[in-house]
């Protein structure tokens, strides 16, 4: 129960990372709009550097405690008013959280980390420290007239928050109200989202009066620029006593006289039933603030490695059905319909459907939602923008769309790489813009949503477009196209992908590190995904990216070709048909089909892998198999289909990665493992096989 | 006044700081039964469900902080007497002042000395450490 690991630290400490960096985010928005800061985010963020600092120390990661320490330190001048918050001070805070989520995960690793280190930032820090010291006013809240009693139990920063609210004018109240023992941890937070209409809740307090045994009294100090019978009105349906301790300036002084009192007696349980208007409202607020209790106290925080335990066993238990699936049909052939093997049938569905509830959930489990990579993103768009000196913004739609936590974890590098490639390639600079007429300011527009079975997530910039001129010039130089051949936009799109491609003349320091869109390909490759680029020059690009929510479990589409047996992913699946030998017809050396007007580029199985034949007279019906998304389809040619099944990828081993056209292993139900084929791989494969452009792609490693 | 069975209650927001706790005391977990509260809202639940020889608490926790849960302690005289140990990361002098005015019995700020730390909580609970644990390290 108390074994506390070093796994736990960097999850907690990556936690409190995630949630100072959430913070400064907030802030970076109030500070550029010019808005007034929300206390409470200066406060939350103290507080995450705060448990940093604590956690650091525990752990013998005492040197990067210090560094906690002293944002600590910071951030509680900032909260308690002591100092002023500016764009440069933002920046240092942001890049001494960066800095600290690299060195915890080094040290993690067990790297040392030197002195000097630590001390550069310390002094980055200090930097920012030497600000001078505002005025607290912690002297007004001693003119304020307010008891003693209740000043004795405020936090430091609380008498801050009492401060501001004075200064600003604010009426403090005191709320009281009592609850049952019973129910308080229902009621009190209702109240206190309920107060949170009517201004800001300073502290909440609690007293268990004599003679009240099942009951207890709590205080909230509030601080609020409405009237006292205002707040009474809204608080309609609680029990409690609104008490004005301190007249604001804009109440009127007619209206809320000092220390008039009312108790409301209605009692919040009967009343419920008969709220009427505000009744909908109040539940789903009640819910809402439930809903955010619970998840507290009963979240649990499970290594994925785990889940993966349990995907893997459920697939075993998925091949196992399958097992007896396939001995009840022997059966049924052997024996016929008998009492016994059509029970067997009926509890072997039963089986199948709580295996797929199962599966579901266990699959439930795995999915997180993607704006948890977000901030991160974010972050880095920031960053970008500031080291190019151009303004962007970065806009995220659809971070509820879930997708399996793997995949979210391999995504956030090409999605990354993406985003360098249209701040550094895409967005022009600020007088470039405004001379073509567009806002000085470029925009990038990342959306996720679901489709079917997969997930989209599209990536536009407001730039200027992919150079296609330079594109081809480029590829010509490298010899993948001949310098007068008519390629088109398509085409010219997919040498972009080419291992070692590059148009930047010179390597910047954002884009052009060496790592292309090849590795972003393969990277989304690997996750069974596909990309594509769209763009119109002058106006922008977009990238889209189409990925399958899981990788755990697909449905798969079971194949012969010779003496083989493959799985092909059902999800890469458009069609299926079946054809003549004669219907095959060979244009400049390819074979292909005409279908529904257009022709379809063939590759058949056994020759791709080189298998041996089962001995033909050449009449047999051939299958086709279409694959592919939009333009790039192909049809692949195979034997014989043998049904559609669930499958549980496994990886191949070393042995065969470098193999093309192969995406992993699986086993069947009478438990032979077959190749599962990689779609993708083999289009490109084909695609390549045509005349010169053979030797780019050709030499695609696929990870 | 000599028991064999104690209760700890301790009030703090990271779950990371209470399992540090809770492992330092391992060592008379056949004499201590420790109840977690994540707040100064989840203690105020637990207090009046058991009878608790000791607690710990924090002071910046969100809703009810540890300076009113000390007040509310030391004002209800059903657990007047439980000595209070408060184990918090805030350097804030104006806080300790108050949080020692209010009554609490110790003010420890982290990072904790676990021996100090262990140590208070014998001389508060009069446990006997075994023969062979660390029985270093200085009682203040």
């Amino acid at each position: 129960m108390s074994e506390i690991n070093l796994s736990d630290f960097i999850a907690e400490a990556e936690e409190l990372l995630d949630r100072l960096n959430h913070g400064l985010l907030d802030l970076d928005r109030s500070i550029k709009s010019d808005s007034r800061q929300d206390p409470s985010v200066v406060n939350d963020i103290f507080r995450a550097a705060h448990s940093l600092k604590g956690i650091c120390g525990m752990f013998g990661f005492g040197e990067v405690g210090e560094i906690a320490h002293k944002l600590e330190d910071i951030l509680d001048r900032l909260r308690l008013g002591k100092l002023k918050l500016t764009a440069y001070g933002l920046d240092v805070l942001f890049a001494v959280t960066e800095e600290l989520r690299k060195i915890i995960s080094r040290k993690a690793g067990g790297e040392p980390i030197s002195p000097e280190e630590i001390k550069e930032l310390k002094n980055k820090l200090s930097q920012m420290e030497k600000a001078k010291e505002e005025d607290t006013g912690i002297g007004l809240l001693k003119q304020s007239g307010i008891s003693g009693e209740i000043l004795a139990v405020l936090t430091e920063y609380e008498e801050h928050r009492l401060v501001e609210n004075l200064k600003e004018g604010m009426g403090i109240y005191q709320i009281s109200a009592d609850f049952s023992l019973a129910d308080f941890d229902r009621g009190l937070p209702e109240l206190q989202d309920r107060l949170k209409d009517v201004g800001e809740l300073i502290t909440t307090s609690a007293s268990a009066e004599p003679g009240k045994e099942n009951s207890m009294t709590f205080y909230l100090l509030v601080g609020s620029a409405q009237s006292q019978e205002d707040i009474e009105a809204q608080l309609e349906g609680h029990l409690v006593t609104v008490n004005l301790i301190k007249p604001g300036k804009q109440a009127k002084a007619g209206k809320s006289a000092p220390a008039k009192s009312k108790t409301k007696t209605r009692d919040p349980e009967k009343a419920e039933p008969s709220a009427g208007d505000a009744e909908g409202e109040a539940e789903a607020q009640g819910q809402e603030e439930t809903a955010t209790v619970r998840s507290l106290s009963r979240t649990v925080r499970v290594d994925i490695g785990r889940l993966d335990e349990l995907m893997n066993i459920v697939g075993e238990l998925v091949l196992s059905k399958n097992v007896i699936t396939q001995l009840i049909e022997k059966l049924r052939n052997q024996l016929g319909f008998t009492e016994l093997a059509i029970d067997l049938y009926k509890v072997n569905r039963n089986l199948e459907r709580k295996l797929q509830e199962l599966q579901q959930g266990v699959l439930e489990v795995r999915m997180v939602p993607i704006g948890q990579i977000y901030d991160k993103l974010r972050r880095n768009v920031r960053k970008l923008a500031r080291e190019t000196g151009k303004e962007v913004e970065f806009i995220a739609e659809g971070g509820e769309t879930e997708l399996d936590k793997l995949i979210i974890e391999d995504l956030a590098d090409p999605l990354m790489h993406i985003i360098r490639n249209s701040i550094d390639h895409g967005i022009e600079p600020k007088k470039e813009r405004k001379k073509l007429g567009k806002s000085e300011q470029g925009q990038i527009l990342l959306r996720a949503f679901q489709r079917g079975n997969h997930v989209v997530i599209e990536i536009s910039d407001d730039g200027a477009g992919l150079d296609l001129m330079r594109i081809r010039k480029k590829a010509a130089e490298m010899g993948l196209i001949s310098p007068e051949a008519e390629v088109k936009q398509e085409d010219l799109i997919q040498i972009l992908f080419t291992p070692g491609f590059s148009t930047a003349e010179k390597v910047s320091e954002i884009s052009g590190r060496g790592v292309g869109l090849d590795v972003v390909k393969n990277n989304i490759a690997a996750l069974s995904g596909a990309i594509d680029i769209e763009s119109t020059p002058g106006q922008g690009a977009k990238v889209i990216i189409t990925l399958p929510i899981t990788l755990a479990i697909i449905q798969a589409l079971i194949v012969e070709a010779g003496t083989e047996t493959f799985a092909i992913p059902l999800n890469a699946v458009s069609s299926g048909l079946s054809i003549k030998p004669q219907d095959i017809k060979t244009i400049e050396g390819r074979e292909v089909i005409e279908q529904r007007e257009r022709t379809l580029p063939l590759l058949r199985l056994e020759r791709f892998f080189r298998l041996n034949s089962k001995s033909k007279t050449g009449e047999e019906e051939l299958y086709v198999v279409t694959v592919g998304i939009a333009e790039r389809r192909l049809g692949i040619v195979v034997d014989r289909l043998l049904g559609r099944q669930d499958i549980v990828i496994k990886s191949v081993g070393k042995v065969l990665t470098g193999l093309k056209g192969v995406a992993g292993a699986t086993e069947l139900g009478d438990q032979r493992t077959i190749l599962v084929l990689d779609v993708l791989g083999l289009i490109e494969e084909a695609a390549a096989s045509i005349g010169s452009r053979r030797m780019g792609a050709g030499a695609v490693n696929v990870s | 006044m000599v028991k064999d069975f104690y209760q700890i209650l301790i009030a703090e927001d990271s779950a990371i700081t209470r399992a540090f706790l809770v492992s330092v005391l391992e060592e008379f977990s056949d004499q201590l039964n420790i109840i977690e509260a994540a707040s100064g809202f989840e203690a105020l639940k637990q207090l009046p469900r058991e009878k608790f020889d000791l607690i710990i608490t924090d002071i910046n926790m969100p809703d009810i902080n540890g300076l009113e849960l000390i007040n509310f302690v030391r004002s209800n005289p059903e657990y007047a007497h439980i000595p209070l140990i408060v184990v918090t990361t805030e350097g804030s002098v104006r806080d300790k002042e108050k949080g020692l005015a209010l009554g609490a019995s110790e003010y420890l700020v982290k990072p904790i000395d676990p021996n100090l730390f262990r140590n208070l909580i014998i001389k508060h609970l009069g446990l006997e450490p075994e023969p062979s644990g660390r029985a270093d390290g200085d009682i203040t």
